[in-house]
């Protein structure tokens, strides 16, 4: 700590940081707008602008910007005198020559950022007189909304979008006042994490789309902490909720998580909650198979005549419901009878995943870590496709070279322009197997294809390589020798590529190079928000749904229990057949309509991410708790609420004792020795501070005596909320809670900038510290080897390889009308060579085992031999990964399409 | 009189006090309209006077409650109090030479025990309330009670020694050379004052104090109840008013007009005063009404029966 | 001590004069006061000089009402402009202090002198868009907030608005 001398006082400041940061975390109020902490500065926007003078006897001082002058010891600065503020008022004068008179009808108007700092330097009249610049928007999309007259140049668009993000097609375009942010032409911005542009535009620009449409501003804006559940990785999100519709989802900072930023799945995926497939009633099945809405009592007295005890239980949980859910289920119905619901695959897969972690003695990479790493190896997980933000953690890792070569110039990492143009094209080394192309292979140096057969050969090449024998390859010696040279090397895998030896392949090098360097890591993803969770529930006895189904045609299950489990997604339909013909009384419980639950004799209607409270157990071995920020409507209850009335109705003693989610939560801690530490993940439902609960609702939140008025003018009380730790409430503090921030907002920063207001220093973890519990840190010695690997059918000669989309892969996030949109058709992809082979075209068709035609793309990214199919679409469920199929070209492919083409009315994204 | 013309004249003052109580309400608001530009109740009847009416109806239907943590018998009792000692003052009321109910020989001492009565209404209205703001009320009542006894009392010795009787209607006879008004000015105006803090009309109603207490003593109190007790204030204030007439201003004597004629103009010109006073001027803190009292009313009233005694000495021995 | 006692004296004496002023009561309902038309009563919603709604659902009469008794949702017309979806005020609530006429960025809600609003039941004092809008301006015949606002709309494009340039074509070269 140095000591720097602001308007006469002094101040301790962190050496290494810029004077901006260090004002910013001494908690005054500097302007800025180009400077973001997570892309360092450029000093373009001139808005940061401080007066520093040279020594003590210095009056005049001379004019620099804050963002580009690093702390010294003993430096003077003028924040406040005249000068400086002149200039900083005369900055936003000039940026708001050309502004439009939008702010009314402007979806950043209220956390706009521009509005933020043109009130902070008094600026108020357009002297000028001049006409104002125009410019005309592009469609960039279904998600983001542009709109270029707003702009006021700072260029953080394009530094995050081409610089941070990898993006392409996102530019500045023309000069001086003509300047242009936006893509050569109209279309959908490519990249996987524009979505962030909402967050990172300091004005009106770039806006979310989904929320312009039934707009509320951030204000209005109900929302409380909570975690992404489109993928595992766990991203930290701030749901915002008006008139009982989920209205968008932004990010929630969470330093060793997600930081700044979302991917476009965990951003736009949630229209889900607002999906009108939701389910509302409970609902119970007549003979002729049509359903009736019933009373909540009324179900739960059904549900009691179907647990009772003397039926022989069994249930199927979920790796996308809470821990607290599955625990409960496993609770109803014996942890020998419930299976975690995953895909015959999965089954063995997850459960190996998890064992290797825990048995890794790496440390589990968390995002923060990986951006941390300094030589990456991927292996088989196409990463961008699912499990996003690792994907752009990576893009973060491979920039360790330049700022190595930073230091060495003794240049401040947070010099971007500098230490981009000193690295130029100089990164730490990415290299990747992978089965086709990924979005990642612009910043790998060796992107090697092969199936995920070969590639647990050439993992192996590696360990032998690491452990000083010979690589048989040159790609393999090479990149062992930089896995050792690395001070933070990383291996990055996942259940992705649906094959064990993948996973263990990827744990052998890390064991290897391990022993080399204790501070390797491992990142190994998994399928879905908590399939590690659900496996670390999960044990030996734990039947597969194929168990359960065998024991269905045995007679051995009288009543079944489905927890939020679309069970097609996760199995062939003659099991399914099996299970549904041989159990007359299925219970499932839901979110959404599925074909799962058009089985089921008694349906109860569940609540979301939105609406619920739970924990989920991130690939990062990371316990996240996400609270509700919709209170439950209708019939809904989340999942464990249902459980436990189901346990109650069952009579059942052991579901006596527990009232509050917490009770569930600890439960379940208790009962598994790795999960001791849940209950921990988030503060107890009694936490106040300052004598309240946390609100859930900004202070300045409107319209609460009107809202309900159309249904009675009678005002009923508030929504109290006696399972969390938050309120359905304006009052409250909201400050300090770390990983328990509903919203950001500080006086004077009405923009998500205000984040800073929250971080122990600008750019810093929050203070409270980050939310959720590690779990996997301690290295157990659990030995084991992977779980029997499933007979997989081998009738042809062609391998069938998985390829995730962002967009269409996952379960929840598809049934969102923009996800929709964008989810495309699935495709069989293959090489040229192989499709000359079959005689297949760029508009044909292929035929597996004589199944529905699904169209046909030319990949030749794809090795020989490999079929590529879009994994999670209803059209390839019934295929398995790794299997060998054998094909046929489908006829009159071409013909059929066309009418539905024609029959569509085009697309309207051409 | 004989006996059962008496009885017939109580009869007829009881209901006349009464009435003629609830129609100073409507009186008083007229009045006090008129000082502050404004109409006062002008919307029932003539100039409003069904107002009266329409209050007592209102009074008379309303839900008659007892709050449940208050003492029952002691809160019924207490608006009984103040009405029965108020009207039973007005029993050594002299209005004429012959129309009186009692002419007792120690008639002002019994008017004096009747108000100081009074106090009891109040504070028991006030504790039994079993209200923060009630106590208040009746503590200060207690207190500007017995405090304004004092010299309420002491301030008409000076009448008595110069009429060397208690007896209203020689007080009253005694006047005929000069109302006691002119020789007991001193007296006459701590009387007023007294007066006025007796039967805690503004600007000395701190037991009321509605901006400081709520309501004061009758927070708690509704409907008839409550009535009562605005009853009793109006028959304190009347009373009061008859009591100057008689001590100082020469009770029915007067030319031309019939006696009682000129005991009520008499009455009705000071009652006008009174309510001038509610609108001229405001309540004093609570520790003002106090030194007011024993610093400056009481020294003046001693004061006062100093110098009537030697002047009454003097006199005598002439 | 003898001013104090004059004071009073005084007062007693000024309050005696105004027995000969005239009450200054306005005699309603049959006396009608003059209320101005800046008068803070009853709010509608105007129209704009070419007939089209005025309200463009900003929420900025939400968040600046203090009685938080006005509730909307926005919606975007297909001809590009903002609109309430629905508009709601709880008259029950209102006090009538006209912050959300202060907060209008569009002259939309303006309060009218109009204060005769009583009803038997409360469900009567919420109003919705149809109850509160009017057909007319209001206070402010001229103002067109979609004249001044750069957002595009059906029948104004880019560059048309008051004071502004037409579009720049930033694949022109000339300075």
């Amino acid at each position: 700590m140095v000591i720097i001398n602001i308007d006469g006082q002094d101040y301790q400041a962190r050496e290494g940081q810029n004077i901006l940061q260090a004002c910013l975390s001494l908690g005054l109020n500097l302007p800025y707008f180009c400077w973001h902490p997570a892309m360092g500065s450029i000093g373009a926007c001139r808005q940061c602008a401080v007066v520093q003078f040279q020594n003590a006897e210095d009056e005049r001082g001379r004019i620099v910007m804050a963002c580009m002058t690093p702390v010294t010891d003993g430096a003077r600065f003028s924040l406040g005198g005249d000068k400086a503020s002149t200039f900083r008022r005369n900055i936003v004068e000039s940026l708001m020559l050309n502004h439009p008179h939008d702010c009314p009808v402007c979806a950043e108007g209220g956390e706009c950022h521009l509005q933020d700092m043109t009130v902070m330097v008094g600026h108020r009249d357009r002297r000028y007189r001049g006409r104002k610049n125009t410019h005309r928007n592009q469609y960039l999309g279904p998600l983001i909304h542009h709109e270029m007259n707003r702009c006021i140049t700072c260029y953080r668009c394009t530094r995050y979008y081409r610089d941070y993000a990898g993006g392409h097609d996102l530019a500045a375009m023309a000069a001086h006042d003509h300047i242009y942010f936006g893509r050569h032409t109209d279309g959908v911005l490519e990249n996987e994490f524009a979505g962030n542009l909402v967050e990172v535009c300091p004005t009106g620009v770039f806006t979310d789309k989904t929320l312009v449409q039934h707009y509320t501003r951030k204000w209005d804006l109900q929302s409380a902490p909570s975690v992404c559940v489109g993928c595992a990785v766990g991203c930290n999100t701030m749901p915002g909720e008006r008139y009982g519709k989920l209205k968008r989802i932004h990010n929630r900072f969470n330093a060793e998580v997600n930081g700044y930023f979302l991917c476009d799945r965990g951003r736009f995926g949630a229209g889900f909650v607002n999906s009108p497939q939701r389910l509302d009633y409970a609902a119970a099945r007549n003979a002729d198979g049509s359903y009736d809405a019933i009373q909540p009592d009324a179900a739960l007295k059904l549900a009691a005549e179907l647990l009772q005890p003397d039926n022989k239980l069994a249930g199927i949980g979920s790796p996308r419901a809470s821990l607290e859910s599955n625990f409960l289920l496993q609770q109803l119905v014996g942890a020998g009878n419930c299976s975690p619901g995953f895909s015959a695959l999965d089954h063995a897969l997850i459960p190996y995943t998890l064992q290797l972690l825990q048995q890794s003695p790496a440390r589990i990479a968390s995002l923060q870590d990986i951006e941390s790493a300094d030589a990456v190896l991927v292996l088989g997980e196409d990463v961008t496709n699912t499990a996003p933000r690792i994907a752009l953690a990576l893009r973060q890792a491979v920039r360790s070279r330049a700022f190595e070569l930073a230091a060495e110039l003794k240049l401040e990492p947070w010099q971007d322009a500098a230490v981009r143009n000193l690295a130029q094209n100089q990164r730490s080394p990415l290299d990747s197997y992978l089965s086709a192309e990924s979005k990642l292979d612009d910043i790998a140096r060796h992107c090697i294809r092969c199936n995920p057969e070969q590639i647990a050969d050439h993992a192996n090449a590696i360990v032998s390589a690491l452990n000083g024998g010979t690589a048989d390859s040159d790609s393999a010696s090479d990149i062992a020798r930089s896995l050792l040279a690395a001070r933070r090397p990383l291996i990055v895998s996942g259940s992705g590529a649906q094959s064990a030896a993948v996973l263990e392949a990827a744990a052998a090098i890390v064991n290897a190079l391990h022993r080399v360097n204790p501070a390797t890591m491992i990142s190994l993803s998994v399928p879905e928000c908590n399939s590690l969770g659900a496996a670390l529930l999960s044990s030996d006895v734990s039947p597969s749904i194929a168990a359960l189904a065998e024991r269905a045609v045995k007679g051995d299950i009288d009543t079944l229990v489905i927890l939020e489990n679309d069970l097609t997604r996760r199995c062939s339909p003659q099991t399914l057949a099996l299970l549904y013909d041989n159990i007359s009384n299925i219970i499932a419980l839901d979110a959404l309509d599925t074909a799962t639950v058009s089985e089921a004799a008694l349906v109860l209607p569940c609540a979301t991410f939105a609406d619920s409270e739970g924990t989920l157990v991130s690939s990062e071995g990371r316990a996240q708790r996400y609270f509700p920020v919709i209170s439950t409507t209708l019939d809904r209850q989340p999942g464990w609420y249902w459980l436990l009335q189901l346990g109650r109705a069952a009579r059942r003693d052991d579901f006596a004792e527990l009232l509050h989610f917490d009770a569930v939560s600890a439960a379940c801690a208790a009962h598994y020795g790795q999960l001791a530490a849940i209950s921990a993940a988030a503060p107890l439902h009694d936490f106040v501070s300052h004598g309240l609960k946390v609100p859930r609702q900004p202070h300045r939140y409107s319209g609460r005596t009107a809202m309900r008025a159309n249904v009675s003018v009678q005002e009923p009380r508030q929504t109290q909320d006696g399972e969390s730790p938050l309120a359905y409430s304006m009052e409250g503090l909201n400050r300090d809670q770390g990983g328990l921030l509903p919203f950001v907002w500080s006086p004077g920063w009405n923009s998500n900038q205000a984040v800073h207001k929250f971080q122990s220093e600008a750019g810093g973890p929050l203070r409270g510290g980050s939310a959720g519990v590690r779990l996997l840190d301690e290295t157990t010695d659990s030995s084991g080897s992977p779980a029997a690997k499933p007979g997989l059918p081998e009738t042809g000669q062609w391998l069938l390889v998985p390829r995730y989309r962002i967009f269409g892969s996952d379960e929840l996030s598809v049934r969102s009308e923009v996800i929709a949109e964008l989810a495309g058709e699935p495709l069989l992809e293959l090489n040229a060579a192989d499709a000359a082979s079959l005689g297949l075209g760029q508009d044909d068709a292929l035929c597996i085992e004589g199944a529905a035609a699904i169209a046909v793309r030319i990949n030749d990214s794809l090795p020989g031999g490999c079929i590529g199919f879009s994994a999670g679409y209803e059209a390839t469920r019934s295929l398995v990964a790794g299997s060998r199929v054998a094909v046929s070209k489908a006829v009159d492919w071409a013909s059929s399409r066309s009418q539905i083409i024609s029959s569509d009315g085009g697309s309207r994204h051409v | 009189m004989s006996d059962g013309l008496t009885m017939l004249f109580g009869l007829f003052v009881l209901l006349g006090a009464v009435g003629a109580a609830a129609a100073l309400t409507w009186f008083e608001r007229r009045l006090l309209g008129i000082w502050q530009d404004r109409y006062g109740p002008n919307r029932l009847g003539p100039f409003g006077s069904g107002q009266v009416l329409a209050d007592m109806l209102k009074l008379l239907t309303k839900h008659d409650w007892v709050p449940p943590f208050a003492d029952k018998l002691v809160f019924i009792f207490a608006p009984t109090a103040i009405v029965v000692a108020m009207l039973l003052g007005f029993a050594v009321v002299p209005f004429s030479s012959s129309l009186y109910i009692i002419d007792l020989n120690i008639g002002l001492l019994f008017f004096l025990g009747m108000t100081s009565l009074a106090v009891y209404s109040v504070l028991l209205g006030g504790l039994a309330s079993n209200n923060k703001y009630a106590l208040l009320g009746g503590l200060r009542s207690a207190a500007q009670m017995v405090s304004y006894e004092v010299f309420m009392g002491l301030s008409l010795i000076g009448v008595v020694m110069l009429t060397g009787s208690f007896s209203m209607r020689d007080i009253v006879e005694a006047q005929r050379d000069g109302w006691y008004c002119i020789s007991q000015f001193l007296g006459l105006c701590v009387f007023i004052v007294a007066g006025i803090a007796e039967s805690h009309r503004l600007p000395f109603d701190l037991p009321e104090a509605e901006h400081e207490l709520t309501a004061g003593f009758h927070t708690e109190y509704g409907g008839m109840k409550f009535a009562m007790f605005m009853l009793g204030e109006y028959l304190g204030l009347m009373l009061i008013c008859c009591m100057i007439v008689t001590l100082f201003f020469g009770g029915w004597l007067g030319p031309i007009l019939p006696a009682v004629v000129w005991f009520v103009i008499k009455v009705f010109v000071l009652i006008c005063f009174f309510i001038l006073l509610r609108a001229a001027i405001p309540r004093p803190r609570y520790d003002q009404l106090m030194s007011l009292g024993w610093k400056y009313m009481l020294p003046l009233t001693l004061i006062n029966l100093v110098v009537t005694g030697a002047v009454a000495l003097s006199l005598a021995e002439v | 001590m003898f001013e104090a006692v004059f004071s009073q004296f005084r007062s007693i004496w000024r309050i005696l004069g105004h027995s000969f002023s005239r009450a200054e009561t306005v005699q309603y309902p049959e006396q009608k006061p003059y209320l101005a038309p800046r008068y803070r009563g009853r709010i509608v919603l105007t129209l704009d000089p070419d007939g089209e709604e005025r309200c463009v659902a900003c929420n900025l009469c939400a968040v600046a009402c203090p009685v938080d008794c006005i509730a909307l949702q926005q919606g975007v017309r297909e001809d590009g402009r903002w609109y309430p979806e629905f508009f709601r005020i709880n008259f029950s609530r209102c006090i009538m202090c006209g912050m959300c006429e202060e907060a209008c960025p569009t002259y939309a809600i303006q309060l009218t002198p109009d204060f005769e609003m009583c009803e038997y039941q409360r469900q009567s004092m919420v109003y919705e868009k149809e109850h509160l809008q009017i057909a007319g301006t209001g206070k402010y015949p001229d103002y067109n907030f979609y004249r001044v606002s750069g957002l595009k709309i059906a029948g104004k494009d880019k560059g048309e608005a008051l004071n502004e340039a037409s579009p720049i074509d930033i694949r022109s070269l000339m300075p």
